[in-house]
């Protein structure tokens, strides 16, 4: 197997305070993993490390000769300001970026990709559409429109399936098990464990530190689940610096 | 038709004559309309950014800088300038890392800068020169546009309009959705950083025309007119230019035949457009919202 992306005693956070705390590991190229864990277990942090948004505060990721414009990023929705007045052609466009970049033009066949990204998640028709008059199934949609035009070897998805209804997570999941097919590695934050253990082959238990990684059925235990709960309380204002680096 | 002529005649006195017969509300009407071209799209991305404050604070920076060159130099367009430059870009850049570098809240260091910044530019340009130059600083003298100046305000529009189409993606974007362009681009930051130092050289053309405190009325106050009338950012800025040009044009007029100051006329002139925007704009206007609509069928 191939490796895709190696943590090497990881530590990422905010302020000194880490999110990430010692993470050892490595993804293989085409897996399709699932990182699940408690509000606060790190997954956020750990996909911002990923895609190069948040440095390391100790330890390395390194992703295997893959350039940030190999890796597609989905934020969690909650972090897109769906105020601003821009249409869901333009926002979903700019999955172009490594072709088109800063400056260059989008020509016939760029707005022929657009147009196919956005028939492929179901919404012909809604080119014209401000992003502030979509549901929030409609945005997630077009955040995929958007990861499709990316075209990219590692995905990461930040809660790919919250607060949308069942029939357009299907429609997405069917998207994300294409891309597997397509040989793409994908990571993706998810609160239904359900969902994790009857469609990902392989799972992460995040509770700042990994607390099992692995197939599905040996990590979700209900002894893990507890136990990452359990190792999610502190975020200690005062704690003290850690040792475990300095050996 | 009997008094047609008149009422022709009539017209043209009060829309047209001024600027064929005087030459300096040509220019200013010129200076107007170089300013608004800079200035829509610099004010529509400030407020989608929710920055209006931030431009606020800035227009006041420049005030003790130009007072210093004021100082130094007297009544010099480049001393001037350059002082304005300098002060608002320490102060842009200042705040811009800041507000990114850390999660300080911005407000409050921000009104402290600009009550700051216009004490001691008043003090400044009181200690070196009289009442009338206090007026002049602080609201503009459009009405006494010399050719430099003329070329400075058109040249700082040109430079804005080149520099935002080379940033506009990642600008935007920005605004959107952070997290995806981080992903994607490093341009982030340089287009902020680009962006703020455009919004300084705007508040400094603004400044020789309406003063350092209405300069950033020709930036804000058109930018959210538009909001009220568009849905996209392109409709947006082409109503915010639109609204400055027009007021710019009506608030000259206005001065001309009333007497008011020319200055605070076409920001009033801009103000009231807002009003009317408010109230009827398409896009969210008050009065649209209370009209009794049927709702479509899809």
């Amino acid at each position: 197997m191939i490796p895709q992306l190696a943590f090497t005693d990881l530590t990422l956070g905010y302020e000194r305070h880490p999110a990430i705390h010692h993470l050892d590991g490595t993804v293989e190229r085409g897996a399709l993993l699932a990182v699940v864990g408690p509000n606060g277990a790190g997954k956020s942090t750990l996909f911002k490390g990923i895609v190069g948004i948040l440095a390391p505060l100790a330890g390395k990721i390194d992703r295997c000769g893959l350039d940030r414009r190999d890796v597609a990023y989905l934020p969690q929705v909650a972090d897109i300001d769906r105020s601003f007045p821009i249409i869901v052609y333009d926002l979903v466009a700019m999955g172009l970026w490594r072709q088109t970049g800063l400056f260059s033009g989008i020509g016939r066949r760029e707005r022929d990709l657009v147009h196919h990204a956005l028939a492929a998640v179901g919404l012909t028709g809604f080119e014209r559409r401000p992003i502030g008059n979509l549901s929030g199934g409609q945005l997630q949609r077009v955040l995929f429109a958007r990861l499709l035009l990316q075209d990219a070897r590692l995905i990461v998805l930040d809660e790919p399936f919250n607060a949308i209804d069942t029939k357009t997570a299907a429609d997405l999941f069917a998207l994300v098990r294409r891309w597997h097919g397509e040989g793409r590695t994908i990571l993706a934050a998810l609160h239904d464990i359900e969902m994790v253990r009857t469609s990902f082959p392989e799972v992460l238990l995040l509770a700042r530190e990994a607390v099992a990684w692995g197939a599905a059925a040996d990590v979700l235990t209900p002894a893990n689940l507890q136990k990452a709960r359990r190792m999610c309380e502190a975020f200690d204002e005062d704690a003290a610096e850690c040792r475990v680096a300095a050996e | 038709m009997p008094g047609g002529g008149g009422v022709i005649s009539g017209m043209y006195d009060l829309l047209i004559g001024p600027f064929v017969e005087f030459e300096f509300m040509r220019r200013a009407l010129a200076g107007a309309v170089a300013l608004s071209f800079g200035a829509g799209p610099v004010g529509v991305i400030l407020m989608l950014r929710r920055m209006s404050l931030v431009g606020d604070t800035m227009a006041h920076a420049i005030l003790p800088g130009a007072a210093l060159g004021f100082m130094v130099a007297g009544l010099d367009l480049f001393a001037m300038t350059l002082g304005g430059l300098l002060a608002g870009l320490t102060v842009a850049l200042l705040a811009g890392v800041v507000a990114r570098v850390t999660d300080l809240k911005e407000d409050a260091s921000l009104a402290a800068f600009f009550l700051m910044s216009l004490a001691l530019g008043v003090t400044i340009v009181s200690m070196r020169g009289s009442n009338v130059d206090l007026l002049n600083f602080l609201f503009g003298s459009v009405l006494a546009l010399d050719d430099p100046t003329l070329i400075l305000m058109a040249g700082i529009t040109t430079v804005s309009l080149g520099v935002l189409a080379v940033i506009w993606r990642p600008l935007v974007l920005d605004c959107v959705d952070p997290g995806f362009l981080r992903s994607v681009s490093r341009a982030g930051m340089p287009a902020y950083i680009a962006f703020l130092c455009l919004l300084v050289l705007n508040l400094v053309g603004g400044f020789h025309a309406l003063g350092t405190l209405l300069s950033v009325g020709i930036i804000i106050v058109p930018a959210t007119v538009g909001r009220f009338w568009a849905r996209e950012v392109t409709g947006m800025i082409m109503v915010a230019v639109a609204t400055g040009v027009a007021s710019g044009y009506v608030g000259l007029l206005v001065s001309f035949h009333s007497g008011a100051p020319s200055g605070p006329a076409i920001i009033l002139v801009a103000a009231s457009v807002y009003i009317v925007s408010v109230l009827f704009g398409p896009v969210g206007g008050v009065v649209p919202r209370l009209l009794p609509r049927r709702h479509l069928e899809a």
